[in-house]
């Protein structure tokens, strides 16, 4: 594939791709991620999607837009401001403009601004005759009419013909940036090979794309981004979601068991559910349950009967299921309740990030109700964090809370994909079946770890009986007695405590004191952590501790606390952690706080590094 | 070849804790009915499970020798759905009560019951809130009195076994606490089936709703206000079995047999039958125009739910035996970094 250019050499591009929630635009991003991480790039995305599945066509609330960040150097985001930004219609364009770059190459597609398709837009006069947009490099293309006449010698009727459209911007972008065709080539064979005139199709607008601006557009510069330079292995794209899920599924097998998730449907956290329903075959059941009551309640019975449970939701489904994680909690029984937060409170934001629900995760039952909580920082870590919580739970027999988010939940990133058997097991023991004149079964008996043993129905013996009353120490009876309740309670809270000690201390990428720590928990990683980088390497004496165990804390993360004169915590927030810090350790701490629903771009927290240590 | 298998008396199915319903409490009349019936179903302690919900009958679980969970109110179908679909080769019993069930578990009671987990449930109907000291309840009548309804509620009341055939259940009886032979074969019943099974029990409460169901009970009146169902059997009552229920069109209606009425023009009870509309029928009859039903409603059979979830991971597992985690981790498009 030859241009008359020659190609000019960049380390990264962010490309966002802006259209109709029905023209396809998710499909074009995720492809385009794919083909660059097949080409070694490192790639980071971000989808942002409406609510509604199909808000009314053309209207600003309809518009749905898909980032990626390809690049020859290691990234930790999907980028802050676009380099391409390619809009299917007017009400793309004037809700995504302010994104991209002054100098960036905006591509239109020329045939969707008319009359109607401003009034849908509620603009009086077409954006594209906007002086503002001067400051652009602006290629109009008649994308419908051209893919129409693409697709015109297969017969489809006009509607199917323009569904093709997102290939052909798909097509143009390629050959922006030097892409491979044959990876989405590919994907339209598996995808619509079942359809051969729509697969066919699909290619001939590719092709249509790619060739219009090799022949049209040739006096353009294009660019290429080269291979990042990542560690050594295999990879593969991997979502939050579905690394939480794989995750899962190892969890189980590592501790020698079968999987059950109970869920109810849930923005942004359906796609785990919809993942595990297909790993029947590793011995996974799932249970769609009538309410997220339901859903947490099975996960429990399942826990009781020995499986490694689970239950998955979001914020509001997280508030029902309360009542329920603080019998988990009581029981003493190990299962994962995850949460993939979304913009809050109320029904709030369902499909766009936010991380508002740590207060709800630290304090959302009723009594003393401690509960380990931890939190993933990118999609891939989503593996890792699964299996670790997993780890804590049957440990120290007790639920454990995964804080994850729709940022991380929806983002892509490559997974450097581990061989199973270099993961370390799980080990799980259940107390042995007992004969007539044993000495008695003591089922809130404790080990090394405060742990009650987790004896399983159907084990000869063992009968005994567990619920929400307070129980008494060792046999679990119901007790009303004042001693043993604040025994019993103070215990609860010290074996969550001890998790500290359990889990690995708390690291800090740069010097070990200095001037300001960047403190950033979930999804805030990659942010954080490019902006520190960027930073220390301007001069500042700045360090990132991204923390994944927020209940509890780390042992050693007071002493770090106390290394740095200032500590900013930026949070998709109004400064939760924050406040946990600060009650616990008594140290002042800046906050960054942002709840817009959107991720926070890196350049805001090189700002307020650059003040902090100014 | 036969092996001594210790024979286990009722009393081995309590444990050591005192019970402490009310003295006089219809509880404990089936509790002891639940661990005869125990002993006659054969099962070893270790292999049943009893879950409660929330309320007086709730605390059932602490007084048996099984294993057993008492959960928050009204949800108990739903931890036993999650179990059984887990372990289907443990007898999963559900204890609960007209609050805990059709109040705030209704939405639980429902679709354990439409989608046909193999678990028996057990609602213990004394029509009124014990635990919480006497407001009125689901199946409390029309004008009760009670601490909530000072001048009298408001509310209609539920007929839990309509609402169980409404959901599809596949084995629906009722029976009565101090009923004690037919409460003990009854929950026999229960356990035989495979599904779920929902029994109402009448159930008193000597403190908050004395006599509720008196005319069930009484001695004097209860052959004139019962009917016991018998698969394939006329519907017939009364002290003297001189009454009957005919079908008037769609309508039922009280009949005196002799004068020109016999049995063969009676209701004839078929608790096999696919439609559920006559056992339907037969749980709207309510007092006082109509005696009541007791027995076994409706006994069919349907596909199970546990039973199809564990069938679809067994065919998976059996049509993939090779499958590795190694293959899931490189599952989809893949490239190496060198």
């Amino acid at each position: 594939m030859s241009t008359t250019t020659t190609p000019e050499k960049v380390t990264g591009a962010t490309i966002r791709f802006a259209g109709d929630s029905g023209d396809g635009m998710q499909l074009s991003g995720t492809q385009l991620t794919n083909t660059s991480a097949l080409a070694g790039n490192d790639v980071a995305t971000f989808p942002d999607y409406p609510a509604e599945i199909r808000a009314p066509r053309g209207t600003r609330a309809g518009v749905s837009g898909f980032q990626v960040q390809i690049a020859a150097e290691e990234i930790f985001t999907p980028g802050d401001q676009l380099d391409t930004l390619v809009v299917m219609n007017p009400a793309a364009l004037v809700t995504n403009i302010e994104d991209l770059k002054t100098g960036g190459t905006l591509v239109v597609n020329e045939d969707s601004f008319e009359g109607k398709d401003l009034r849908l837009a509620k603009l009086d006069e077409s954006p594209l005759d906007d002086p503002g947009l001067d400051e652009y490099r602006v290629i109009k293309i008649k994308m419908t009419l051209l893919t129409r006449t693409a697709v015109e010698e297969l017969g489809l009727s006009t509607k199917l013909a323009d569904r093709c459209k997102n290939f052909f911007a798909m097509g143009f972008v390629y050959w922006l940036y030097n892409r491979d065709l044959q990876p989405t080539l590919d994907f339209i064979q598996a995808k619509f090979g079942g359809m051969p005139d729509i697969a066919e199709a699909n290619e001939k607008s590719l092709k249509a794309g790619f060739n219009y601006g090799e022949t049209t557009e040739a006096a353009i510069s294009t660019y290429q981004v080269d291979q990042a330079a990542l560690p050594e292995g295999r990879y593969r794209n991997m979502m939050g979601n579905q690394a939480l899920a794989i995750g899962c599924i190892a969890a189980a097998k590592l501790s020698d068991r079968d999987l059950f998730l109970g869920s109810y449907p849930i923005t942004p956290a359906s796609d785990i559910l919809h993942e595990l329903s297909k790993h029947k075959k590793y011995g996974v059941r799932t249970f769609q349950a009538e309410d997220e009551i339901a859903a947490v309640c099975s996960t429990i019975g399942a826990a009781f009967a020995g499986h490694m449970a689970m239950t998955t939701s979001s914020g509001p489904g997280i508030a029902l299921k309360g009542e329920a994680m603080g019998l988990g909690m009581i029981l003493e029984l190990p299962m994962l309740i995850i949460n993939v937060q979304r913009g809050g409170p109320s029904t709030g934001l369902p499909t766009k990030t936010e991380q508002s629900d740590l207060y709800q995760a630290m304090f959302g039952r009723n009594g003393e109700s401690p509960l380990p909580v931890v939190a993933p920082q990118s999609p891939s870590d989503c593996f890792a964090m699964a299996i670790d919580a997993w780890r804590i739970a049957a440990t120290f027999m007790c639920p454990v809370i995964i804080l994850s988010d729709g940022y991380i939940a929806n983002g892509a990133e490559p997974w450097k994909i581990p061989d199973f058997d270099s993961l370390e097991k799980i080990e799980i023991t259940h107390p042995a079946p007992r004969e007539d004149g044993d000495p008695a079964f003591l089922p809130y008996a404790r080990d090394e770890n405060l742990a009650r043993p987790w004896a399983l129905p159907g084990t000869k013996g063992l009968e005994h009986r567990i619920g929400g009353l307070e129980k008494a120490a060792e046999t679990g009876n119901v007790s009303y007695d004042p001693d043993n309740h604040q025994a019993m309670c103070e215990l609860r809270q010290e074996k969550i405590d001890r998790i500290a000690d359990f889990i690995p201390p708390q690291e800090v990428f740069g010097p070990e004191k200095g001037d300001l720590l960047v403190l950033s928990w979930g999804g805030t990683y990659g942010a954080c952590r490019t902006a520190v980088t960027h930073a220390q390497a301007a001069g500042a004496s700045v360090a990132h501790a991204q923390l994944r165990y927020l209940n509890p804390f780390p042992s050693n993360f007071e002493e770090i606390l106390n290394n740095y004169d200032k500590v900013l915590i930026p949070e998709l927030n109004l400064g939760q952690l924050k406040t946990l810090i600060q009650a616990k350790y008594l140290i002042e701490c800046v906050g960054l706080n942002k709840v817009k629903g959107r991720p926070f771009a890196i350049v805001e927290i090189e700002q307020r590094i650059a003040e902090l240590t100014r | 070849m036969s092996i001594d298998l210790p024979v286990l008396k009722p009393a081995d199915f309590g444990s050591d804790q005192d019970v402490r319903w009310c003295p006089g409490c219809g509880d404990y009349s089936i509790l002891a009915q639940m661990k005869k019936a125990l002993v006659a179903i054969g099962d070893p302690r270790e292999n049943t499970v009893f879950i409660s919900g929330i309320g007086c009958s709730s605390r059932f679980p602490y007084y048996m020798n099984t294993y057993g969970m008492h959960s928050i109110h009204g949800r108990a179908p739903a931890f036993a759905t999650g179990l059984k679909v887990c372990r289907p080769d443990l007898k999963v019993w559900v204890i609960t009560g007209d609050g805990d069930a059709l109040s705030i578990g209704g939405n639980h009671l429902m679709h354990a019951i439409r989608r046909n987990v193999d678990i028996n449930i057990v609602l213990f109907n004394n029509r009124i809130y014990g635990l919480t000291k006497g407001q009125y309840s689901p199946t409390s009548e029309t004008g009760k009195i009670t601490k909530s309804s000072p001048i009298g509620s408001i509310d209609n009341p539920l007929t839990p076994l309509s609402l169980a055939m409404g959901c599809g259940a596949s084995f629906v009886a009722r029976s009565i606490d101090v009923n004690i032979k037919h409460l003990g074969q009854t929950l026999l019943r229960a356990s035989a089936h495979k599904g779920t099974s929902f029994v109402e029990v009448y159930q008193n409460c000597n403190i908050f709703n004395d006599g509720a169901w008196k005319y069930a009970t009484d001695r004097e009146t209860k052959t004139d206000n019962l009917i016991e169902l018998e698969h394939g059997k006329p519907l017939i009552f009364g002290k003297d079995r001189d009454k009957g229920i005919r079908l008037n069109g769609i309508t039922p209606e009280v009949v005196e047999l002799g004068k020109g009425i016999s049995e063969d023009d009676l209701l004839f009870h078929d608790e096999k039958s696919s439609e559920p509309s006559l056992a339907f029928l037969l749980s709207r009859l309510r007092q006082p125009e109509f005696p009541e039903a007791i027995g076994v409603f409706r006994d069919i059979e349907m596909p199970v739910y546990d039973e199809g979830v564990n069938q679809q991971v067994d065919q998976e597992q059996a049509a993939n035996s090779d499958a590795t985690l190694d293959e899931l981790f490189n599952s989809g498009t893949t490239w190496n970094v060198e």
